[in-house]
């Protein structure tokens, strides 16, 4: 958590995570999980979530911020963590992270309606990744659409980017104290299939360490 | 976290809550007995909370028909001597106003809190106005947090500075105290009383004017005396980083950042944060001022507490600088974050601030607007509407679509793009009225069944005595939608979760003297098409009423039961005529990069009525 990094000289005794996905892929519920974990750990936590109109199909952002944080916002370049559920997104972050944050990209699109219609415009996925590489140094790129999936339920695609985020050198709550939030949060009945998703996000970061995905 | 935990952890656990459901706990923790809302975001959750644990907790919860009758309920319990407690969003207490006013004047006797949660950039909101602005218009006395657990702290410093004076309190969160999520440290739950008892006393509750000279009066005593304990108040403290060159006075939010940005900068100022701002505590901050060479005011939206910081510095005529909003210091609109806060300081201090390197892309990035979800019925309203229209060969460019606020506005979205005036709640009725007697346009007002209970009545009223050429679309979709799911006076449960009877709006459109009154299932695309031709013909007032519950109420359901029904389409059928994409334009429908038309899955809530739409039968249901 503390550190001297190039992102700014003086210490830094906060550890902040910007999380973003598109309406009903689980975004908040990821972050509240890691809030609750951290608290149960006696750390100091505050988060910002998005409710109201923007729930179903529009951008969800939640920011974390572990640590004597007063404020939720992080300020732009600061986030040691970004997890985007959607790749696209993670450029529309792009502006909280900085060279040596850890970045953290679900690789399955969400195309909305209006590409359909004609107003707006999808990138190639390809140039997705290829200016987040050119800009990011730890940059892990995850099929947890694919990963879910295997899990039994693609539903659990927002556990399977938080086990890889447990995996990340730095993050500041322990694994098991995050599977106890799990337990307190997700339905009894869909656990055992979000815990096979979390723990195979874990074991893919844990094992490809800074260059999987592309 | 399950929100039943808000009721039964125990004093001294803690738990990670939200601003909103930490002023339930709040509540609770000061004995609350009635509880009163018209849901609006950002504090919906504060009453789903309640409506999830009151009959357990023992307080009395209702979602009223507005928030003018919500905040009636809550005054007449705190006048017979029970705690009360009435949020709702900013521009809710302007229907409120009428009362909330009037209620300052006459006072309480049990504790009474009002919040008003303010939504500074206008997240899900028509506009930014302050509500620590109407504190000083009523004279009501002002509490703003900063986080959770303060949130849940003043509720019970509320009542009882309430009970103390005998005066309604004001709590103003704003949108990120609302919605932040934070550790809360927690103490015991008071049962409130059951019943209270109303000692009548004209003198103090009838605002005759014979009384009211009197109440104006004594109010302004009561704000005299109560802005001694805000100047001695603990909630208003100074935060010493050891240096006096720049004294930075702030509240709510911009605290938070201002916070952050000096720790991380290591800056040495000196900083009072005021919680409890309303009545000024004009001593302490005369104190504070003196104590420093220049002062920043750093608050979210409109410059109130910098406007009276001038006010004591030309009072005591003092000559320092006062940094803020009104110099150009920091930007008068829009809610703040770090990064303003710092480039603001960034012109006053002499420190170099931490400055980091700044990504952007040039990539093309989806827009990504709310939309109507899949399987809305007001995608089904608008889009036979529309069809009726058409058959009808009425120009689009010389109808009035007056839209209201609630889901249905989101059809101002292409292709439908009916949404042209839309500014309050209820107001699109009577927004119609004006335009039917100004031209001679075709009018169509849309409202749903929630915004009719809460302000489309009495303009429906107008419209029948004045004998307007309107046509209106009431939207019943069976729940208070857009706020994520209330009940509302139509439906068969009220805010306990008890059976309650149903208020039936073709009823009260009949009662009313409505020319043409229709009740439809919008699903039937054919049938409400039909409908809707005749009453556009129709001369005078008529209604159409499309009745189907909202998705979110549908989709529950069959979870519930297990029930998974996905549309697909027929590849072979498919004549790529992109009716169902570019007309319809449900956002489970794709236009896959072959360009071959596809549903997802994922999103497909199994309506059908996109089937319908299809002109090739080529929709169909997935097996």
């Amino acid at each position: 958590m503390s550190k001297e990094s190039d992102r700014g000289e003086k210490m830094k005794n906060i550890y902040e995570i910007q999380l973003i996905g598109v309406g009903g892929q689980g975004t908040v519920k990821a972050s509240t999980i890691v809030g609750e974990a951290a608290m149960k750990k006696g750390l100091n936590v505050v988060m910002s979530e998005v409710h109201g109109m923007a729930q179903r199909g529009g951008a969800v952002v939640t920011e974390l911020k572990i640590g004597e944080a007063h404020s939720p916002l992080i300020e732009e370049g600061a986030a040691d963590l970004l997890i985007s559920f959607e790749p696209t997104e993670a450029l529309r972050s792009l502006n909280k992270v900085g060279r040596d944050s850890f970045v953290i990209v679900n690789s399955s699109p969400i195309v909305p309606f209006t590409v359909s219609l004609g107003i707006s415009e999808y990138p190639e996925l390809s140039s997705v990744f290829e200016e987040l590489k050119a800009k990011i140094n730890n940059l892990l790129v995850i099929d947890a659409q694919k990963i879910a999936k295997e899990a039994g339920n693609i539903i659990s695609e927002n556990m399977v980017l938080l086990g890889a985020a447990i995996a990340t050198p730095e993050f500041p709550v322990d694994k098991d104290l995050v599977i106890q939030s799990m337990k307190e949060n997700l339905p009894p009945k869909s656990i055992k299939t979000n815990l096979k998703a979390f723990e195979s996000g874990f074991v893919k970061v844990k094992k490809g360490g800074k260059s999987i995905g592309i | 976290m399950k929100v039943k935990e808000i009721l039964t952890e125990k004093e001294g656990g803690k738990l990670f809550l939200l601003g909103n459901e930490a002023a339930v706990r709040g509540a609770l923790e000061g004995g609350v007995s009635v509880v009163s809302t018209y849901p609006g975001t950002p504090s919906s959750e504060i009453g789903d909370a309640f409506y999830k644990i009151a009959r357990e907790a023992g307080v009395y919860f209702e979602f009223s028909s507005n928030e003018k009758v919500a905040l009636e309920v809550s005054t007449a319990a705190a006048a017979a001597g029970l705690r009360s407690f009435v949020f709702m969003k900013h521009v809710g207490l302007n229907v409120a106003a009428d009362s909330f006013m009037s209620t300052v004047y006459t006072g309480v006797r049990g504790g009474m809190i009002v919040l008003s949660a303010d939504d500074p950039s206008m997240y899900s909101s028509q506009n930014e106005q302050d509500n620590r602005i109407m504190a000083r218009l009523a004279g009501i006395p002002l509490l703003e947090p900063s986080n959770p657990q303060e949130v849940k702290d003043l509720m019970k410093f509320g009542f009882e500075l309430s009970e103390q004076f005998k005066i309604p309190v004001l709590m103003r969160t704003t949108t990120r105290i609302s919605h932040m999520r934070g550790v809360v440290n927690l103490g015991s739950i008071i049962k409130g009383k059951e019943k209270g008892y109303f000692k009548k006393n004209p003198e103090q509750y009838v605002v005759m004017p014979t009384y009211s000279v009197k109440m104006r009066k004594k109010l302004m005593e009561k704000l005299d005396k109560i802005k001694e304990i805000a100047n001695d108040s603990p909630l208003n403290k100074i935060i010493d980083k050891g240096g006096k060159t720049l004294g930075i006075v702030t509240s709510g939010s911009a605290y938070n950042y201002v916070m952050d940005v000096v720790s991380e900068n290591n800056l040495k100022v000196k900083i009072l944060k005021l919680t409890f701002s309303h009545p000024f505590p004009e001593k302490l901050v005369l104190d504070f001022i003196n104590s420093v060479d220049n002062i920043l005011v750093a608050e979210e939206v409109e410059p109130v507490m910098e406007k009276e910081v001038l006010a004591i510095i030309g009072k005591y005529n003092i000559k320092k600088k006062v940094y803020g909003k009104l110099d150009g210091t920091l930007p008068r609109i829009y809610e703040y974050n770090p990064d303003i806060i710092s480039i603001g300081m960034t012109k006053i201090v002499d420190e170099e601030l931490i400055k980091r390197e700044k990504f952007s892309t040039k990539l093309p990035l989806p827009l990504r607007p709310p939309v109507l979800c899949p399987g809305c019925p007001h995608r089904a309203t608008s889009f036979a509407l529309k069809k009726a229209i058409k058959k009808l060969k009425l120009k689009e460019e010389d109808i009035i679509y007056s839209s209201d606020i609630g889901c249905y506005a989101l059809a101002i979205q292409a292709p439908y793009k009916m949404a042209d005036y839309c500014i309050s709640m209820g107001s699109s009725i009577g927004i119609g009225c004006g335009f039917a007697k100004a031209t001679n346009q075709k009018v169509i007002s849309f409202i749903g069944d929630s915004t009719f209970f809460h302000a489309g009545v009495s303009p429906l009223i107008n419209a029948v005595h004045n004998k307007d050429n309107i046509l209106v679309v009431i939207l019943d979709n069976r729940i208070t939608g857009m706020t994520g799911g209330q009940t509302n006076p139509g439906v068969p449960v009220d805010g306990m979760g008890n059976p309650a009877p149903e208020v039936s709006i073709e009823k009260i459109v009949r009662g009313v003297g409505a020319g043409l009154v229709k009740t439809i299932d919008p699903v039937d695309l054919k049938k409400t098409e039909e409908i809707f031709k005749e009453a556009l013909q129709f001369e005078g007032v008529a209604v159409v009423i499309t009745k189907h519950p909202c998705a979110i109420i549908t989709d529950a359901e069959n979870r519930k039961k297990g029930i998974s029904i996905k549309y697909t389409i027929n590849q072979e059928e498919c004549s790529r005529c992109l009716i169902c994409v570019k007309n319809f334009t449900c956002p489970a429908i794709y236009i896959e990069k072959d360009g071959s038309v596809n549903i997802n899955p994922l999103l497909c809530d199994g309506c059908g009525v996109c089937a319908q739409v299809c002109p090739k039968k080529a929709i169909e249901v997935k097996k």
